[in-house]
């Protein structure tokens, strides 16, 4: 019984999640200017980093783990990167 | 589907309510995302799933494995304080960059 709730709700995050993902690709599309962009690409990289932590929960195997760690790290990369490159128009001067 | 069957009620329970509340609040934060009027108000939506959602799933994680393994897991604690050093940093950056180009442009607000 409590299986099928778990079960149940990890279902119901997921789809929780995608569309979240999709609401942060469509405000990506969508978005007046550059900044928008950016600020939907992190949302978008958040929500694909707590994806697979759910995954790696219905699963029960902690090799999801290291993925959303390394997806994280890349995202507070690459939007620090585009935040300098609007701000400069170059990343490193 | 079988380690989930070995799993207690009440940790197979707290980890299914911690992690509805952790996607719940980051599909909220992100139809913020959407529906807010301007960047700048847009810019406080997302940090709903960089802080509370964030932090839901992990905590649902670190039930889930440490009951599962029955010890303490916590390398998820690992993401949690990464995600929130790093936010709070990128945003800062981001909305420098935005009040620079909106005053570059000579755009009120």
């Amino acid at each position: 019984m409590s299986a099928a709730i778990l079960s149940w709700s990890l279902l119901i995050a997921q789809v929780m999640l995608a569309i979240a993902m999709a609401g942060a690709g469509l405000r990506m599309i969508r978005g007046p200017r550059a900044q928008d962009r950016i600020l939907a690409f992190d949302a978008l990289y958040v929500d694909a980093m707590l994806l697979l932590l759910l995954f790696g929960i219905g699963t029960a195997s902690t090799l999801y783990f290291e993925a959303a760690l390394v997806i994280s790290l890349l995202g507070f990369v690459s939007t620090v990167a585009l935040a300098k490159f609007l701000m400069r128009g170059e990343v490193i001067e | 589907m079988t380690q989930m069957e070995s799993l207690p009620a009440w940790a197979a329970l707290l980890t299914s309510l911690l992690v509805l509340l952790g996607a719940g609040l980051t599909l909220i934060g992100t139809i913020g995302l959407l529906r807010l009027p301007s960047f700048y108000e847009r810019m406080h939506a997302p940090t709903l799933g960089a802080t509370w959602g964030t932090a839901g799933i992990l905590l649902g994680s670190i039930v889930f494995f440490s009951v599962l393994q029955s010890r303490l897991v916590i390398h998820e604690a690992l993401i949690a304080v990464f995600v929130t050093v790093t936010t709070p940093v990128t945003l800062m950056l981001l909305a420098r960059a935005a009040l620079h180009r909106d005053r570059a442009e000579g755009r009120r607000e």
